[in-house]
């Protein structure tokens, strides 16, 4: 006779007010396959833990915002912004949708080139571009986004000795009425600043004032801010036409829509309360439409949307190590995914759903990774199914920031796959080894030898 | 030790203590578990009984199994001074 699954003996205590009969939210299904591929069978390939990202759902939410966007507003832009996941396949898939390069460094930027971007299809964003940065991106024809009057007056030095006149933007930050202000960056707007960069631009007349940029920060709830944001903008613009009579080409929005994650702290899932890419399309065409562009001359609007575009693309597969107890009788759930690879974990309550079918019978877990240090905590407190040691388990929604943000830390990176629109895999990005990582180490002579 | 006289616990895996008022929700083989504790078996039959029906190896089986009787015991549900050895 074949033998049952196993599933540990469980006692649970039922509170008032709890989900379901027993404790556990309806929702909750196994994931037992991405994209049609099993779980099991990719970890049994390619080890665990894994990254695993969906081609499919890359191009399905890109297609979403693409579409919330130019069904509201004559000229979009979507600019990939690397730092959110740089892998050369993600950043190619959103090439291939159409998509320009955001980067904020000189590394970023070489690898856009390296994927074959046009210069004047990269914006270079960010407070830190080196003189050889600025120059090569001048001579690349690329989108320049001055951040601060030091850069300005370099570039203004670079443009006699480079003999080129440089595409540039400024960046530009505000009150949107959210806390907190990024106010780190760029130009402000209420203090005058703003004008005072775009005034020293006209007047040397060494520079081509292409467009305006603003980021106002990151998983923004407030899809209204963005209509602020935009119709400080395009008073901006509309003053530059008055003045100097220069119309800009494009108005830059930046990035920061929220993905579906949970922020730690919000009560609420992030799939009830983020804004959806039609309520910020919705705020940003309609502050454009109603600014005093003349018709034919709207501005083209570009987004540098990052972790709303691949968060959801991304899982990570892992294993359960062991299961324990508390001394206070807290059950702990131990995996091979730890904080070194899951950076976001440290903002968002992920979801995280076992691999394989279970029982209706749930428990209050803390998931726990496989670091020897205290900071390494998944989920502080989740109600999952009976787990087993060996069992597989699933974290959403992690393909922004992680691929960019984890660490070499105790443990070696995993793999990363793509399941490419036929439902094949891709491996692409090796594990580490031992030896990839020590090949950067020098052992000076005298060191070598102990006893 | 034994399960206490009072507790009722239901087919379907509900247990109501009625000294404390609280209810619990207990799997499938937490249940066979507590009636072959109440039956007065070992750990030693319990463990051979159930090694035979389930998918799992006798250490995890005994890990769970103590750490199951410890929730009993941490929520009252367990007589100890019935203990015998
Ligand atoms: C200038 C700029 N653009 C775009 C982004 C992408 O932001 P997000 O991932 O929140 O959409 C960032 C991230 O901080 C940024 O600094």
């Amino acid at each position: 006779m074949e033998k049952l699954r196993y599933e540990r003996p469980t006692l649970k205590k039922l509170e008032a007010g709890m989900p379901g009969k027993f404790g556990m939210p309806t929702s909750l299904q196994p994931t037992t396959h991405i994209d049609g591929v099993a779980v099991k069978e990719l970890i049994d390939e390619y080890g665990s833990p894994l990254f695993v990202l969906s081609e499919q759902t890359i191009r399905s939410t890109f297609r979403k915002a693409q579409r919330a966007f130019s069904t509201r507003y004559p000229k979009v832009q979507f600019a990939w912004s690397y730092k959110t996941n740089y892998l050369s396949a993600i950043c190619n898939v959103f090439h291939q949708e159409g998509s320009w390069a955001e980067v904020v460094s000189g590394f970023e930027y070489d690898k856009a080139i390296q994927h074959g971007v046009a210069g004047e299809k990269i914006i270079f964003n960010g407070p830190d571009k080196t003189e050889k940065d600025l120059a090569k991106a001048m001579q690349n024809n690329s989108l320049i986004h001055i951040d601060h009057l030091d850069e300005l007056y370099t570039i203004i030095e670079l443009t006699d000795k480079l003999n080129v006149k440089p595409k540039v933007a400024i960046r530009v930050n505000m009150d949107t009425g959210i806390q907190p202000m990024w106010d780190r960056f760029g130009f402000n707007f209420e203090n005058g600043q703003a004008w005072d960069a775009l005034n020293k631009i006209m007047h040397t007349n060494k520079m081509d004032l292409v467009g305006l940029h603003t980021h106002i920060g990151t998983f923004m709830l407030s899809a209204n801010a963005y209509g602020v944001a935009a119709g400080k903008l395009a008073e901006l613009a509309i003053g530059l036409k008055q003045k100097f009579n220069h119309e800009i080409k494009y108005i830059d929005m930046g990035g920061g829509f929220a993905s579906k994650n949970t922020l730690k702290g919000v009560l609420l899932p992030g799939y009830d309360i983020s804004p959806t890419f039609d309520d910020y399309a919705e705020a940003i065409s309609t502050a454009l439409l109603n600014a005093n562009f003349q018709q034919d001359h709207l501005p083209l609007l570009i987004l540098e949307t990052g972790r709303a575009l691949i968060d959801e693309a991304g899982s990570l597969l892992g294993t359960v190590i062991s299961n324990k107890r508390l001394s206070q009788g807290k059950r702990t759930t131990i995996v091979d995914v730890g904080v070194n690879l899951l950076f976001t974990s440290f903002w968002y309550e992920h979801k995280v759903t076992p691999a394989q079918p279970f029982s209706q019978y749930s428990e209050e877990t803390t998931v726990y990774g496989p670091l020897c240090m205290n900071i390494d905590v998944l989920r502080e407190n989740i109600n999952l199914p009976l787990l087993n040691k060996g069992d597989h388990i699933v974290v959403h929604h992690v393909g922004a920031y992680n691929m960019t943000q984890w660490m070499q830390f105790i443990t070696l990176r995993p793999k990363v796959v793509i399941i490419d629109m036929e439902g094949k895999t891709h491996v692409i990005r090796e594990n580490e080894t031992q030896e990839s990582i020590t090949s950067f180490e020098r052992m000076p002579e005298y060191l070598r030898k102990f006893d | 030790m034994n399960i206490k006289k009072n507790i009722a616990l239901s087919d379907s895996g509900y247990l109501f203590n009625p000294s404390s008022g609280e209810s619990f929700v207990v799997n499938p083989i937490g249940i066979e578990i507590i009636d072959l504790i109440k039956q007065g078996k070992s750990f030693g039959d319990i463990s051979k009984n159930l090694l035979q029906k389930y998918n799992t190896d006798e250490a995890t089986l005994e890990k769970d199994y103590f750490d199951f009787l410890n929730m009993l015991r941490i929520n009252q549900l367990i007589n100890d001074e019935e203990k015998n050895n």
